[in-house]
């Protein structure tokens, strides 16, 4: 990733001021503080611009998760966290238990469940979303009559904000009177429970992530086809390589680096998608089709009372497979040769 | 390109197979257009539009606070998007053009917040604004927002600025100018297409923002349009009319914005992706 940093300009830039100081602190003998003051004469503007995302992560995130981790040792609820109520201010009374939330929460044949669906929703979702994104890529990729057009109309899921759209899947899956049935019933097949029977919910949610997700999909892999030089495949063509020859030792291996992030960053996203759910099933019918965060997120704000450090915990665990995910897919895009 | 020997049956599943795809991708949005100008009474029924009707929209920005979550989401995002767009752009500029200490940890930071689920923030969050006294005030959405946005939009300017030559800063530097006029002047020009698309996923994600908007923001007057909308149709009511038409509304802005951004899309995307 950060590896083709080293551009010459900043060597140009940084070294010139660089070398003509450092020789001066190294003729008068201060090489410690003369270092420091080097290298903040080298890299200020570097740091200055970069400053705002530092401030603003370490404010609002590093701060936050350090309270997490914090809250995900102790007992923290709604009843006694710190709080005011008229003009009374209740201090805080809940106390540190260790790692009993995690032992809680490992032992918890909901926590497993939980996992297990998750992960399905994630694999399926970013397979099915990578699968349709790259054959409509492949599609788009050529030159033919209404390609614009197509291009615009494929992309138009991504203008309308989700929310919306998920709004408008409610209004398609709608059990009694939502055009789907209303369409099935006119071919003679009985109603569908879309969103209220525990494997159609789940079908339907992933639908309609997947719908969301595409757009994108299709725009970065486009771009990673167009990078593809044409002479590659002209040339195996001549060769006499076919269409799927083709696909599979040019376009594929063209798109390892577009693919990779893609794929990497949909994970994650899919992973920790709130609001299709959240707006969709509410995580029901029962628990079917909660994912880690929503229900993370049921516990602090939706279950009374409010459980914060339990929420908390499942959200550090999450992080950590996240995490762990990350480590292990960028270890084994290494081995592949990948620099990123 | 080398399609000039397509058969007639190849084109036919070619086509085929797009216009599935758009209908699939259209309709919904589509329906949801249809249904808002059908009275009330006809909410689910599946003809196209036999009265149509403006009352949904009519009663939405009348009797409701519709306008007031409109111009909550409005400022939050514009401000929001303004700021984004700035600071991802300098940190973009400052990872792809200088190599200094703590550039890497940066990058990985910038990766890792991606991962954060809103589970493990929103709670801490909470306690942070309302102990600052910034629960249902704009600010405690604006900088919530910027966390979320900034990252992967820092990471896909310094893909995009990665493809603008070098020797741009250079000409900038032989003719006088520091870093910050280099950056200002010259290069801010040339990443238009990549600050379009910024701007587009600050913008987005910000206007459809759900989770930390309903936690944040109660009370009628101060809520967005996310929290706004789900008020028409929940557990005990269910105004699809109202619903429909609001959505139209709230999709407008965000139509508009992408419609703007839509043919820098692919180049600042494949920028982004490509070279990060």
């Amino acid at each position: 990733m950060a590896v083709d940093t080293s551009r010459p300009l900043d060597p140009a830039a940084g070294a010139k001021g660089a070398r003509g100081r450092g020789g001066q602190l190294h003729k008068d003998g201060t090489p410690p503080r003369g270092r420091i003051r080097n290298a903040l004469a080298r890299h200020w503007y570097a740091w200055a611009m970069v400053a705002p995302v530092v401030i603003v992560i370490g404010l609002i995130i590093g701060y936050p998760l350090g309270r997490g981790l914090y809250l995900s040792l102790t007992d923290a609820n709604e009843a006694n966290v710190e709080r005011t109520i008229g003009i009374n201010h209740i201090p805080a009374t809940y106390k540190n238990v260790g790692l009993d939330n995690f032992k809680a929460i490992l032992q918890d044949q909901v926590f497993w469940d939980r996992l297990g669906w998750t992960v399905t929703w994630t694999v399926c979702c970013v397979a099915l979303t990578f699968s349709i994104g790259l054959g409509l890529a492949v599609l788009l990729n050529r030159r033919f009559a209404g390609r614009t057009l197509y291009r615009s109309l494929l992309i138009l899921p991504w203008a309308v904000p989700a929310f919306v759209s998920v709004f408008a899947w409610r209004l398609l899956y709608n059990e009694k009177n939502g055009i789907l049935n209303k369409v099935l019933d006119g071919g003679g097949i009985d109603a569908v429970p879309w969103l209220n029977d525990p494997t159609m919910a789940k079908a339907s949610v992933i639908a309609v992530n997947i719908w969301l997700g595409v757009p994108f999909m299709l725009v970065a892999l486009l771009g990673g086809l167009q990078s593809i030089p044409g002479e590659l495949y002209e040339a195996a063509e001549m060769d006499g390589a076919g269409p799927w020859q083709r696909f599979r030792h040019i376009t594929l291996p063209g798109l390892r680096s577009v693919s990779s992030t893609v794929i990497l960053l949909s994970t994650i996203w899919t992973f920790n998608m709130f609001p299709v759910i959240f707006l969709l099933t509410r995580g029901g019918p029962g628990d079917a089709t909660e994912i880690l965060v929503t229900y993370a997120y049921r516990l602090s704000f939706v279950n009374s009372p409010r459980d914060f450090a339990g929420a908390s915990a499942w959200g550090v665990l999450i992080l950590l497979i996240l995490m762990l995910f990350a480590v292990v897919y960028r270890r084994s895009l290494r081995k592949q040769g990948e620099v990123w | 390109m080398r399609d000039q020997r397509r058969g007639p049956l190849a084109s036919v599943g070619l086509h085929t197979t797009l216009v599935i795809a758009s209908a699939v991708a259209v309709f919904p949005p589509l329906w949801l257009v249809v249904t808002s100008f059908k009275p009330k009474s006809e909410a689910f029924s599946t003809d196209v539009v036999k009265n149509p009707t403006l009352g949904n929209y009519r009663h939405v920005l009348g009797d409701t606070e519709f306008l007031t979550w409109f111009g909550n989401s409005l400022f939050i995002v514009v401000i929001t998007t303004i700021l984004g767009v700035f600071i991802a752009a300098t940190t973009g500029y400052a990872v792809s053009r200088f190599r200094f200490p703590g550039m890497r940890p940066l990058m990985w930071l910038l990766l890792i917040t991606q991962m954060f689920p809103v589970a493990i923030l929103i709670v801490p969050l909470y306690n942070i604004m309302s102990t600052l006294g910034w629960l249902n005030q704009p600010i405690s959405l604006i900088v919530t927002y910027l966390t979320v946005a900034v990252p992967f939009c820092a990471w896909m300017m310094k893909g995009f600025f990665d493809t603008i030559p070098v020797e741009i800063d250079e000409s900038g530097r032989v003719d006088g100018l520091n870093p910050f006029g280099t950056f200002w002047r010259l290069v801010v020009p040339l990443a238009k297409p990549g600050l379009a698309v910024t701007a587009f996923y600050t913008f987005i994600t910000a206007w459809a923002e759900v989770a930390y908007a309903s936690a944040f923001m109660t009370g009628e007057d101060n809520l967005t349009l996310a929290a706004g909308l789900q008020t028409f149709v929940n557990q005990y009511t269910s105004d699809w009319g109202s619903m429909t038409a609001a959505a139209v509304m709230i999709a407008i802005p965000a139509a508009l914005v992408f419609s703007w951004a839509q043919r820098h899309l692919v180049a600042g995307l494949t920028a982004g992706a490509t070279k990060s």
